[in-house]
């Protein structure tokens, strides 16, 4: 009988304890519903949203992201601008500087074009005015001799109202002494004097004078020295110089050549 | 091939050369070249030039009875004429344009004024 009791209060509870096992599942299920219940009302929530909100939201955020490139393009567009503007600053630099070259390799090369002491002489004139743009100029050799600078080709200047220079006096005599190129203060300011010229330039071959250049009135429209002036001095000083020498030693062997041409023929006949 | 035929007219050879290898740097540019006014005038007879660049001061024949000669000419009435000169007053400056020319450099030239000019007369871009 005991047994039997037992036997029913432990099937009894059993019973319990399966209804327990089977309402927590049940509980557990509920959860899990509720739970997806509470994303689909969360998700119904958005879903429901006022769709020109929506679309403000967007294109807010579409305009402050081309405001971004905007400013990113209108900064390169600056810097580009900057760089134009220093490519053109640097194209005139680069178009002056060919002319200038140009001028110096045209001189240089009609200086060299011929040994004719007179034809070097015109290119020496036909440079100073064409290149430099002189008036009044004149070419002063100096006579070994006498140690006196002496015109040999003058551009609106009577040679014969130019001084003869001894080496080392007035200004034109220095220059020729010294080797050292010479520029009045002011071209503007100049007054023509034979004796002091607006510019001189010693014409020598390494150390060695051999004669100057005077200037001693600008063309019109030539207001003052550029540069590019200086330079040309630069190279007449060097290479006028060589092309007048030279072309001198050419004529007196030529001379020579000839006179002795003569003898020969004089005695083979 | 060259596009436009340049006639310079200029007896300085420092001069010629200078214009030259300015006017050398304009693309498709053909470049003869003149000594004075008769050997100018030789070489405009002999073929058709676009343009004529010119110096007053020539021995032989001056670059203003030049001007004077091609306007005078049916083929060249038209072709622009610029006169190159020492001269920087402004009473040369309108002779030579009375008498035809269509513009006026002066020495010491400045080859980039030049080449602007000359691809104005050209209608050049």
């Amino acid at each position: 009988m005991l047994k039997d009791d037992e036997r029913n209060r432990g099937e009894e509870f059993l019973q319990v304890f399966k209804k327990g096992a089977e309402f927590t599942q049940e509980l557990l299920k509920e959860n899990e519903r509720l739970r997806y219940r509470l994303l689909d009302l969360e998700n119904g929530v958005t879903d429901g949203a006022d769709p020109r909100v929506l679309e403000l939201t967007r294109l807010s955020e579409r305009v402050a992201e081309l405001e971004r490139e905007k400013q990113e393009i209108l900064a390169r567009i600056r810097r580009v601008e900057e760089e134009n503007q220093d490519f053109a600053v640097r194209y005139v630099e680069i178009e002056d500087e060919n002319n200038n070259l140009a001028n110096l390799y045209i001189a240089s090369y009609q200086l060299h074009s011929t040994l004719d002491f007179r034809e070097v002489l015109q290119i020496i004139t036909e440079i100073v005015i064409n290149l430099i743009g002189a008036e009044r100029f004149a070419v002063m050799l100096l006579d070994e001799k006498t140690s006196e600078l002496q015109a040999v080709a003058t551009e609106g200047v009577e040679r014969g109202a130019l001084p003869r220079v001894p080496l080392g006096q007035g200004v034109i005599g220095r220059v020729a002494a010294s080797g050292e190129s010479y520029f009045a203060q002011d071209v503007t300011s100049y007054r023509l004097n034979y004796e002091s010229p607006m510019v001189c330039i010693p014409l020598k071959i390494k150390e060695h004078v051999i004669g100057v250049l005077v200037i001693y009135k600008l063309l019109l429209q030539k207001e003052k020295f550029l540069p590019v002036d200086y330079e040309l001095f630069t190279l007449l000083a060097g290479h006028a110089a060589t092309a007048i020498y030279s072309s001198r030693l050419y004529s007196d062997s030529e001379r020579k050549l000839s006179t002795i041409q003569g003898f020969i023929d004089l005695l083979t006949k | 091939m060259s596009e436009y035929n340049v006639l310079i007219i200029e007896d300085s050879p420092t001069m010629r050369q200078l214009i030259t290898f300015a006017l050398k740097r304009i693309r498709g540019m053909r470049i003869v070249e003149a000594n004075d006014g008769v050997d100018g005038l030789k070489k405009l007879s002999a073929e058709h030039f676009d343009l004529i660049l010119t110096d007053i001061n020539m021995p032989i024949m001056d670059g203003l009875k030049l001007v004077s000669l091609v306007r005078n000419d049916a083929v060249y009435h038209d072709v622009p004429i610029v006169v190159i000169t020492t001269e920087g007053a402004q009473e040369d400056r309108e002779r030579a344009l009375s008498l035809g020319a269509n513009d006026y450099i002066t020495k010491p030239i400045q080859p980039t004024r030049m080449v602007e000019l000359v691809k104005e007369l050209l209608n050049i871009q």
